[in-house]
């Protein structure tokens, strides 16, 4: 299920140069707990990227505090069948299925909330200023088209997984797989937390 | 059109219940900065004259800077200020953890309280929204970690930032500490007995507004840069071992407190060491909203602790000296204890951990007797030095104010040592009334002169004077080239205003490799008002001039000579360091007050340290001359 793992700050991994996944695969941000420090400057950079407005209320990814000791950051995961598509009574929300980024249709979406609602993740909010629903599009939509919340993130704590679309598999279990293997480790002597 | 300040003032009248608003000029805004500069000039101007720190009409001014609710690294501090009731001048304090950003969202820059509520309450700011509500059946008499646990419960929203004071604050102890996120202190100068005064138990803040930046696109650049800094080699030290690490360095260099300042070496100071502590007992670093640093060294205790099970506190070296070497105390989990305590009752860990060595050496003395210590059990061989158990129990009495002892040493070694009379006052280490931070001045001379000087009692962060004797910039042992060193102290005052009135860590101060025109064009960069390296260097000094001043007003109604307030405890002078490398070594008391007036020269002011009318006028303080 989890193919590779492509992160800012490790040497890429080398490929089998006769098959090429990177077209196929579903590209979601996973946060390892034990290098995020619940600093918020993901949710900040989010903000302003899509907005160019400072507001953690707008951000597509979410830090959430475990008290006292445990931080993570969440964000969309791009469910095989989501929630969130089903349960949008206009339907506004779609999957690209080439990407595996979920599309908010602007002249659709009302800004209801059923889809908050219906996100087992949290990873969807509905905008405060123009009621639209927003979730992560790996900064699709915005002038840098990479996520820059990993580009941001001072401890290298969010890392960039590849999943497989085909699969199908529940993303509670495709994350607790993730967060099992765990992360690469940052270069020697590199103190990063 | 001015962004980053919000430009709100809001003016709370606890008496009455008014509530307004006001708009702060952006000249007021470019003159003062932010935090420590906002307070400082309100202190100035609304705090009558020779007013008890508990009077209603001293003002409780909380005030952020231009960059909270940006990326500005460190950039979620807020600063708090009133006239102190534990040195009687100035008093002010910074934290960091959530509330700056939160207070910047909902909108404001500036709170001001005045009067004093006619009933326990605490403030929630929900974006334009504020409401005082009263909470004599709910929060008044718990902790501040319950306190603020409860009013994220009662709003059902974990990103409401809680500010507040434990049972300490509300029994005005003079050590009481304002206490958020936990693990964050606004420790020093008292301010929790100030809000205790006013019945304000707590500040909770929501905000939902957006931050705009001036140059968004040169700021995104700027700040992605300096938060890759901030994640370097500069602040190695404080996601390492953190500052714990200072135990083992300033023992070698025999420069660490110990047992209540009589010496500067303690052979076991390894049980306390940062070396020690992160192999044992840090379970995880976390960090400040938008700190890429992540300095917050959260201890535990193990699940079967005979003692102390399972308690979770963030520790840092100043609580470290304070708690430990100090009282002699080398049992790593009752410190942990300790911190927990005084973060939780909300004291000061490090005057808090001062008066507790002083209470030590008191009972050694036949000061303190057993009885004022009660009954308890634990103090059935009295109060000895390395006795955690005596000393963990003296935490809580001091902040219950539950015996004699714990009454009598809730204001600090200073009131304390008056009321016990006699010699007492000889071995109180503190100046302006205030502990003495993890640094022995017998020592170090040009720290012993930049935190005698410092305005809001005994402080390393006021002028950062250690560094020049630990970096071997100075000679640590004489007191001389005292014109360069008052020069490079008066420079360091202004920068370090700076800091504290941006509001920003000064743990990211190495991070601006250009120094102060580096940090006035981020300034710009985020609220479009044009700020010169020159500019800011003055508002620095403007504002540290006009805390002196604020000094002085206050001595003169005392009738006390300002001078005789920038000294040193009697022990520095008289009782030479007992062992190791210090060994022997003392503060020389003529080449001290050389050291002061060379000082006082260097920034302008007088050889009794009142600045010179010329200074006032160069500073932008015109309105200040003829007052004092």
């Amino acid at each position: 299920m989890i193919m590779s793992m492509k992160a800012n700050n490790t040497p890429k991994t080398e490929k089998n140069s006769s098959i090429d996944t990177s077209a196929i695969m579903h590209k979601i941000l996973v946060v390892d707990p034990a290098r995020c420090t619940g600093c918020e400057i993901c949710e900040s950079v989010c903000g302003m990227v899509h907005d160019d407005v400072f507001n953690p209320m707008n951000s597509r990814i979410h830090r959430v505090r475990i008290e006292p000791v445990i931080n993570s950051s969440i964000s969309c995961v791009s469910c095989y069948d989501p929630d969130c598509v089903k349960a949008c009574p206009l339907s506004a929300i779609t999957k690209n299925l080439e990407t595996g980024i979920l599309e908010v249709d602007q002249n659709k979406c009302d800004g209801c909330g059923a889809c908050m609602r219906a996100c087992s993740f949290g990873a969807i909010t509905v905008h405060t200023k123009n009621k639209k629903a927003i979730m992560c599009d790996m900064c699709s939509s915005t002038i840098y088209g990479e996520p820059q919340c990993v580009e941001y993130c001072p401890k290298g704590a969010i890392f960039i997984e590849e999943i497989d679309p085909n699969v199908n598999e529940d993303r509670l279990e495709t994350l607790r797989k993730i967060l099992e293997r765990g992360f690469p480790q940052p270069p020697e002597g590199e103190i990063l937390n | 059109m001015v962004e980053g300040y919000t430009q709100t003032c809001v003016r709370i009248n606890l008496t009455t219940g008014e509530i307004k608003k006001e708009t702060l000029s952006q000249d007021f805004c470019k003159q003062y900065i932010g935090g420590y500069g906002f307070v400082t000039k309100i202190l100035w101007d609304e705090c009558p004259k020779g007013a008890d720190a508990f009077d209603p009409r001293n003002p409780f001014v909380m005030a952020i800077g231009p960059f909270p609710g940006t990326i500005v690294p460190t950039s979620s501090k807020y600063c708090v200020g009133a006239k102190s009731p534990l040195t009687r001048r100035i008093g002010f304090a910074i934290s960091s953890g959530s509330c700056g950003a939160q207070m910047r969202r909902a909108g404001i820059d500036l709170i001001i309280l005045t009067g004093k509520a006619p009933e326990p309450v605490f403030i929630f700011f929900d974006d334009d929204a504020i409401n005082i509500i009263p909470c004599k059946d709910t929060l008044w008499g718990k902790d501040i970690w319950t306190v603020e646990e409860e009013i994220r419960n009662m709003y059902g929203d974990h990103r409401i930032s809680v500010m507040g004071i434990g049972q300490a604050g509300e029994n005005l102890a003079k050590l009481a500490c304002i206490t958020n996120d936990r693990a964050r202190q606004a420790g020093r100068t008292g301010l929790g007995a100030v809000m205790g005064s006013k019945n304000v138990k707590a500040m909770a803040f929501r905000g939902t507004k957006s931050i705009k930046v001036a140059k968004p696109k040169e700021f995104m650049e700027k700040a992605k840069e300096l938060i890759q800094l901030a994640n370097g080699k500069d602040t190695l030290k404080y996601r390492d071992l953190g500052t714990p690490i200072n135990v083992m360095k300033f023992n070698d260099l025999g420069v660490l407190p110990v047992k209540n300042f009589q010496t500067g070496y303690w052979d076991k100071a390894d049980a306390i060491s940062g070396e020690t502590m992160d192999e044992k007992w840090v379970v995880k670093k976390t960090g400040c909203s938008q700190c890429p640093i992540a300095c917050d060294h959260l201890c535990a205790t193990k699940p079967d602790d005979p003692d102390y099970p399972n308690v979770v506190s963030s520790v840092d070296y100043e609580s470290i000296y304070a708690l430990g070497s100090v009282c002699l105390i080398d049992h790593f989990p009752a410190i942990i204890k300790m911190v927990e305590m005084c973060d939780k009752y909300g004291i000061d860990t490090m005057t808090g951990g001062t008066t507790l060595g002083f209470a030590i050496e008191a009972y050694e003395k036949g000061y303190i007797t057993k009885e004022m210590l009660g009954d308890n059990p634990v103090y059935k061989n009295g109060l000895q030095w390395g006795d955690y158990k005596a000393v963990v129990q003296l935490i809580e009495d001091i902040c219950f104010r539950s015996t004699p002892a714990g009454d009598l040493l809730a204001d600090g070694s200073r009131d304390a040592a008056k009321k016990l009379g006699g010699d007492a006052w000889k071995f109180s280490c503190e100046i302006k009334g205030m502990g003495i931070p993890g640094y022995e001045l017998k020592g170090l001379t040009t720290a012993s002169i930049g935190f005698a000087v410092s305005l809001r009692g005994a402080c390393h962060l006021r002028n950062g004077s250690y560094g020049y004797d630990m970096k071997k910039k100075f000679d640590r042992k004489k007191y001389d080239e005292l014109d360069k060193r008052g020069q490079a102290l008066a420079g360091q005052d202004a920068f370090m205003a700076i800091i504290d009135s941006l509001v920003v860590c000064k743990f990211t101060r190495g991070i601006y490799h250009r120094g102060l025109p580096e940090i006035a064009e981020v300034y710009e960069m985020v609220t479009g008002i044009p700020m010169t390296g020159e500019e800011i260097e003055l508002a620095g000094h403007r504002i540290h001039d006009l805390a002196k001043c604020f000094n002085i007003r206050e001595c003169q109604v005392e009738g006390v000579e300002p001078m005789s307030e920038d000294s040193l405890p009697w022990r520095n002078f008289h009782e030479p360091n007992l062992d190791g490398p210090t060994k022997g070594w003392y503060n020389d008391e003529k080449g001290f007050w050389e050291g002061i007036k060379q000082y006082y020269l260097a920034r302008g002011w007088d050889e009794r340290g009142y600045p010179k009318e010329e200074t006032l006028k160069t500073r932008g303080l015109d309105f200040v001359i003829g007052k004092i």
